[in-house]
This record gives C-alpha cells, structure tokens and sequence, in this order.
C-alpha cells in the first residue's frame, strides 16, 4: 500500500471529475474525518485516515482490500471506475439518466441505454459526458457515458444507444469473485 | 701522504660513476611545499609545456631526454644475448606442404583433438587414460584462460567507466558530454553535495536521482496527510482552472435551443407548421442531412481547433 503519485493522483481525479465535476473537493476535503486514497496491488482505495492507521499494520500479501475500491489501474497505467465507487459518487453526480423500469434490468446485465428505456436525462448533458444512471425511483443504478446529447437524446430514433453501460450494481453478483 | 691519494683516487671515481649515471638532481625555481600530515609534495613551477606541444625532431629529442634508457632488464637482456625475434604468422608445415597458420583453424602441426597416439609420460601412472587427460586439460586450459579475459574485461571497464580525470578548467577541446560531466562534477563538489545549489539559466531543473534513476521513491505511506490534502485541493484546482474545452459544445447546444425556441414560436405564430418547416428546410440548405446541429458545428469547430 502506498500514496499516489502526482501522474497517478491526475488520472484518478481526471476520470472521477468526468463524473461529479468539481465536487470532488468534497471527497478530498470532507468535514467529518480526513479521507485518503491510496493503492495497493494497482487498486486505488478511498479510506479514513483510523482505518488506514489499522490497515498499515497488516502484512502486504494479506491485505484484500482496504477501504472501498474506487477503480484500478491498468497495465498501460489508465484509470478504470469501478461500481465499488458508487455510494461516493452518486450523492455528487452532475449529469444524471433516469431509466424506465423496462430496461432496468437490460442495464443491470450490463447493455446500454437505448432511447426506448430512457426516461429523464439532466438538461445540458454534453456528448461523452459521464453520467450516474438511476431507477426511476432515485436508486442509483451504475456509471455510463452520454453517447449523445441532451438536444439530439430528443431527436434520435427509438433504438438507438443513448448512455454507454460503463459499470452497474448487477456486477456484484456477477463478477463477484473479481470485485474487490 | 697516501691517505691523500687514496681519498683523491676515490672522489674521481666518484666523479666519473655520477657522470656515467644520469644526474637525478633537478634545478626547481620555486620551493617545493611539502603538506606532512598527508605526505604531499606541491610543486608550484610551471611546466615546460612550451616545447612539448607539436610533433617535430625537437619533441623527440626532449622526450628521449627524459624517458629511461639503458634499465636492467635492458642490461640483462644484452648480457644473455637474448633479442626479440619477429614471429612470422604462417609456418611451413611438412606433411601437408604448404603454409599454415601457426595456431587455429588449420594450424600447422595437425589437429591437436586427433591424436591418435598419447605417450605415457615417464614419471606418470601406467593405467591413467592419456586421451581423457589430454582433454580434461585442454578443457582446464580453456577455463582458466576465459577467466582471465573475463577479469581483465572487468578491469578495463572499471577504469573505464570512473570519471576521467578531465580538467576542471575549460580547454577548447572538450565536447558536450564532457563538459556536462565536468559540470555535474563540479556542482556535487560542494560542502553539502551540491543541495543548495542554484541552477544556471538553462541547466535542466530535476536533477538526476543518485541511483541513476532505477529505483522509484514514494511518499511514505501515514506521513502527513493535512499535507497531502492541501496538495490534492491545489492539484484540483490547477486542473480545474484549465477547462475551455466543455464550453464549445455547451455554447452549440444553447444556440440549437435558442433556434428550436425561435422556430417554435415561429411556428405558433402562423398555422401552417408543415409549409413552414419545408420552407424553413429550403431556405437553409445546411440544415438538411442526417447529422444533427450539435455535432456538425463541433465538427466544424475541432478542426479549426486541431489545425
């Protein structure tokens, strides 16, 4: 386990702002305790400053997972969100997709958004803006990418895609074994 | 009378001995400066640096001055009658008639892994196989010799790869990799290894790590987090400081809702909506086509930002 490194911390606050926007000042900066990121094995986790005093003490090879997982970097060093990072971002989400509740479950099996099954979407949500997709009763649902914006969302045909399926809380049942 | 003679007799020989020899005694105009505690002697004159530059008779009479001659093993040499003899790199050899080399590929005296006949050595034992012994040191000859070049590689290189003793002072003859390395040289030559050093106008500003850049250094992990949030907050800032990218298609979008509104109170305003979009269509042939308003503009846009 370690701290982040400044092009590490870049990455990592780049994606995350693609999501929430300047908000993550809120995540960095929080008045109920001092949170940090660190990484261990290429997983970027987000922990309280007690909780990392009590995992620094635990052998590297026994350590699974502390804190909660807000992605991963991968071997060419891109950061990649993870579902795990949902209960921190949904509360700060800029650009939010409802989805009807007939193709909730085609997203939770991880298919993109089409037309027909989008039901609200923020206005001024831009092309390849990154959205936190919701039910339509403000449960949050996972992470996508607005594959058009809000002006065209309105004049595009039926099927056509319009939030790319970036993560989902139906991964928790099926990558279990590979979620941290 | 004849301890007079005797001790002239002597100091002429002693004369003559300290002729034949080459004097060891130098003329120096300055003192030499002597430093006891680390056995250093400082010699503070000039060298004649004059008549050594240039090729020329002069120089080699100097240097022929000064180089040794006539050493003992010179002497002993001449007394054995022992001279070096010139080898020649082909041998003649008798039974294939015809010049070999003296060693290798095809030397002259057959190939030595062939010998089909292996004496027994007089002072050896009788059952020893002689082939297996041939070649156990054959093979020993080889090892020891490919461990010598091995470590006399590793002595060139060691005294290869120390830093020259380069001048400090710059002569006109030094190319760039020498004079960076003379200055790294130089700026490390301080009281606390060249850390607070300033830096010249254009000399690069990381310097490079001691272990040469191999090993990678990290934060510690609980080091002082209030440091490292201050950090985080004005790393965000720079990056959110620097975001003029979002606007273009924010500003498109609100053009776009600015035109449907228009268009739409347009619309109201006289009844008939299907003449009015055909008309609105013909009047601005750009409209038309498949790609919506949004992404033509920003198609438009990027290149112009591209380019």
């Amino acid at each position: 386990m370690r701290p982040l490194t400044e092009a590490e911390t870049r990455a990592v606050f780049e994606k995350l702002g693609k999501y929430i926007g300047e908000n993550i000042q809120l995540l960095v900066d929080r008045p109920d305790g001092t949170y940090c990121f660190r990484l261990h094995r290429d997983r970027v986790y987000y922990l309280s400053e007690k909780l990392l005093k009590l995992a620094a003490s635990v052998p590297r090879e026994s350590l699974v997972a502390p804190g909660t997982c807000f992605g991963k970097f991968t071997k060419s060093q891109k950061f990649r969100l993870s579902v795990t990072a949902l209960d921190f971002l949904a509360p700060y989400a800029k650009y939010k997709v409802w989805v009807k509740p007939g193709s909730e479950q085609s997203f939770l099996y991880g298919n993109h958004v089409l037309k027909s099954g989008l039901g609200r979407i923020t206005e001024n949500t831009a092309q390849y803006q990154g959205v936190v997709v919701y039910s339509m009763a403000d449960v949050p649902l996972g992470f996508g990418v607005a594959a058009k914006s809000t002006q065209e969302c309105r004049k595009v045909d039926p099927l056509a895609i319009v939030v790319f399926h970036q993560a989902d809380v139906g991964e928790y049942v099926r990558n279990e074994d590979t979620l941290t | 009378m004849a301890a007079v003679r005797v001790e002239a007799v002597l100091a002429a020989a002693e004369e003559q001995e300290a002729e034949k020899r080459r004097s060891i005694t130098v003329e120096k105009e300055l003192e030499l400066e002597f430093d006891l505690g680390n056995l250093l002697a400082l010699d503070r004159n000039p060298p004649p640096a004059a008549a050594l530059r240039g090729a020329g008779p002069r120089r080699e009479a100097l240097l022929r001055a000064l180089a040794r001659d006539n050493t003992q093993l010179l002497q002993f040499a001449r007394l054995k009658g022992i001279r070096r003899r010139k080898k020649t790199s082909l041998v003649w050899d008798e039974q294939a008639k015809e010049w070999r080399r003296r060693w290798g590929y095809r030397r002259a005296g057959g190939d030595p892994s062939r010998a089909w006949l292996a004496e027994v050595p007089a002072g050896a034992d009788p059952e020893e196989d002689q082939f297996a012994r041939l070649r156990r040191e054959k093979r020993e000859r080889v090892a020891r010799n490919e461990l010598n070049r091995l470590r006399n590689l590793a002595r060139a290189h060691r005294a290869g790869s120390t830093v020259p003793a380069a001048p400090l002072h710059p002569t006109g003859h030094q190319d760039r990799e020498e004079l960076r390395r003379v200055a790294r040289v130089a700026r490390v030559s301080t009281a606390s290894l060249g850390r607070f050093q300033p830096r010249l106008p254009k000399e690069p500003a990381e310097p490079p790590s001691r272990s040469g850049g191999k090993k990678r250094r990290f934060d510690p992990l609980l080091g002082n987090l209030a440091a490292e949030r201050s950090r985080q907050l004005e790393l965000l800032r720079d990056m959110s400081s620097k975001k003029p990218v979002l606007d273009i298609t924010r500003a498109v979008n609100k053009q776009l809702r600015q035109e449907e509104a228009e268009a739409a109170a347009a619309n109201k305003g006289k009844k008939q909506s299907k003449r009015g979009k055909r008309g609105r269509r013909q009047q601005r042939p750009g409209r038309s086509g498949k790609k919506s308003g949004a992404r033509r503009q920003q198609q438009q846009q990027k290149p112009a930002v591209g380019g």
